[in-house]
């Protein structure tokens, strides 16, 4: 008859929380009540763990449990919370000595007979976790692969509820970490057996798409079907590098948030390729949920790339919700149960047909879509959002003569990559010290200080800023695509070559 | 059915003992009527105790303890209001009590739990 407590991590978005668990073994009726804001799935914690804990011959109290979790406001949500409340039980009634399981912190979804589930967003919980400082985290053993990529914390990975107290008992240290869950030497997502060499005949098109990569800039590639907008699409992720370990973190917590992690191995450190079909809602693109707020499309391609094929089929106020994470590298999600904030900096990657009817002719005989159709087809992209495109690319059909002489011009994806890593590199040098990386993400503010072309190259834009062509923000864009020209050129400083080129790709498709 | 009746009849027996022994003056016993019964009716100094007997044969199908639903207390609640009704004296409190019987190789263990709602 006493207090024990212990602690667990509350998922907030994809941060974690450190969470008190407490349980008061106290006289009155039989029962368990838990307070502090459980869901559906928290509430119903109170059979798994009572039923795991008689199926594992531990004695359950006859007497009032009271499960207190704090901070009692913070709302509680899942079945992770399962381990930290059967070892409070376990503490108070004094099964498990108390001081044991005051400090580390326990994860883990119980089943019926006691064995110990894995549960989503182990990884972010103990980022979470590691904030405390010196931390031991306890995890189903199914997620030790997933929590052993945390430096600095102690995991450890438990089969069943027997096994936990029997370790808690002995007192021993903890045991060492699965050696094999090694994260350097895993490997999720294999390269694609896709390659930049399978696209013949849109030089241009292949030449956008690497200084997309090299520079992290969004793309809009029009023209008819059949022409390879998605196949270049889906190459892009080809000729990005691996995530560096930071950012590779980051893109595998969103994942394990949302439970798309492969079991396997699960650090994520290739970008992500996001392709979502047009019918797509913008809870699923943004990132929604009633109760539990999930990440979107946007967060899922968070340093990689979100691709909307047939961009115009996509509902306007989808495409239109797009702009605030393509500004601000996130995205704050609002509901009842409070604000989550997921991080969403991606490539943007368009791909649109001229008109609805994409006839297969190039010279537009067998279109029969008036103009009208047609502008209201692509003014479906409105002007903010292709304001935030900072290159956009016209993929013509090609003549048989130009397939057969664009043959020896393709490159493989390996040569391009080693281009962009060689370009992404410079940038990165230059702006060590910074929290950016790639050109695109340079602040506008800096672009005009630290990062201002000289005034020769300058030249190209300012007739278009006199006509009106060039907004204050495109002028922003070109000026980044300038930057990763020059890197991919090896100069120091962009030119007027690179200004012009920029300017040309800014302008792009004029439709 | 017979050896059913005859054990809670047993442990309603060992609780009024039990309640005698701590100095509570027992009113009434098994006292009806269409709502339901109170097992055992008693005072407590100022206070009128409501108790609930509950005994069992052993601990396959859950301890006695737990074996008092919310529903139930909540019935007491109103059987405790309709038998004031028929007494011409009040009382200041009324409380709920919970006398848990347990039989162990033929000896019973008793809980008792004070004021449960």
């Amino acid at each position: 008859m006493a207090v024990a407590r212990t602690r667990s991590v509350a998922l907030i978005g994809v941060s974690g929380r450190s969470v008190e668990v407490e349980a008061d073994v106290g006289n009155g009726l039989a029962g368990i009540h838990l307070i502090g804001l459980p869901d559906a799935a928290l509430s119903e914690a109170r059979e798994r763990v009572r039923s795991a804990m008689v199926n594992s011959r531990y004695p359950w109290p006859d007497a009032r449990i009271t499960i207190s979790l704090f901070p009692a406001s913070l709302p509680k949500r899942g079945s992770q919370f399962d381990l930290s409340i059967a070892v409070a039980i376990l503490g108070a009634s004094g099964v498990v000595p108390a001081e044991r399981i005051a400090e580390p912190f326990f994860l883990g979804e119980l089943g019926l007979d006691g064995r110990l589930r894995p549960v989503r967003g182990v990884l972010p919980a103990i980022l979470g976790a590691a904030e405390q400082g010196d931390a031991t985290v306890v995890v189903p053993a199914a997620n030790a692969a997933e929590a052993a990529l945390v430096p600095d914390v102690k995991v450890v990975p438990v089969a069943d509820l027997r096994q936990l107290v029997e370790w808690l008992r002995r007192g021993e240290a903890p045991p060492e970490p699965v050696p094999d869950a090694a994260p350097a030497t895993t490997r999720v997502l294999d390269r694609p057996a896709v390659d930049l060499s399978d696209v013949v005949g849109q030089p241009v098109a292949r030449r956008a798409l690497e200084v997309s990569a090299a520079g992290g800039h969004n793309l809009w590639m029009l023209g008819p079907p059949g022409t390879g907008k998605t196949l270049l699409a889906e190459r892009l992720p080809t000729l990005l590098p691996d995530l560096a370990l930071d950012h590779a973190l980051e893109v595998t917590a969103i994942h394990s948030v949302a439970g798309v992690l492969p079991p396997q191995s699960p650090m994520m450190n290739r970008p992500p390729f996001v392709g979502p079909h047009h019918t797509a809602t913008a809870a699923a693109i943004i990132g929604g949920g009633s109760s539990v707020v999930r990440p979107g499309a946007v967060s899922l391609a968070h340093r990689g790339v979100l691709f909307l094929d047939e961009a115009p089929e996509f509902p306007r106020h989808v495409l239109d919700a797009l702009r605030q994470p393509l500004e601000s590298g996130q995205v704050t999600v609002s509901r009842s149960v409070g604000s989550v904030t997921f991080p969403a900096r991606f490539i943007l990657v368009l791909a649109a047909n001229p008109c609805p009817c994409a006839q297969a002719d190039d010279q537009g005989a067998n279109c029969r879509c008036t103009s009208t159709i047609k502008r209201r087809y692509l003014g479906r992209l409105s002007g903010p959002l292709l304001d935030r495109v900072d290159m956009k690319v016209t993929v013509a059909r090609s003549s048989r003569r130009e397939l057969m002489a664009d043959r020896q011009f393709v490159e493989s994806s390996k040569t391009v990559a080693e281009r962009v890593l060689v370009a992404r590199e410079r940038a990165a040098k230059r702006l060590a010290g910074t929290p950016w990386r790639t050109n695109a993400e340079i602040p506008s503010s800096l672009l005009h200080a630290d990062y201002r072309p000289p005034d020769d190259a300058m030249k190209p834009m300012t007739s278009c800023l006199d006509a009106g062509t060039l907004s204050a923000r495109g002028l922003d864009r070109v000026v980044r695509v300038a930057w990763t020209l020059a890197d991919l050129a090896g100069k120091s400083h962009p030119g007027e070559d690179e200004t012009a080129a920029a300017l040309s790709f800014w302008l792009g498709v004029s439709a | 059915m017979a050896t059913k009746n005859e054990l809670g009849r047993q442990g309603e027996q060992l609780a009024v003992t039990y309640l005698e022994a701590k100095g509570m003056k027992i009113l009434e016993r098994n006292w009806r009527c269409r709502r339901g019964e109170i097992d055992v009716i008693a005072e407590d100094g100022p206070t009128l105790v409501v108790v609930e007997v509950k005994t069992r044969s052993g601990r396959s199908h859950g301890t006695a303890l737990e074996a008092v639903r919310p529903h139930k207390l909540a019935r007491l609640r109103v059987l405790a209001a309709t038998w004031l009704a028929t007494q011409s004296r009040g009382y200041e409190t009324v409380r709920v009590d919970v006398v848990a019987l347990e039989r162990f190789a033929g000896a019973f263990a008793l809980r008792h739990i004070r004021g449960v709602i």
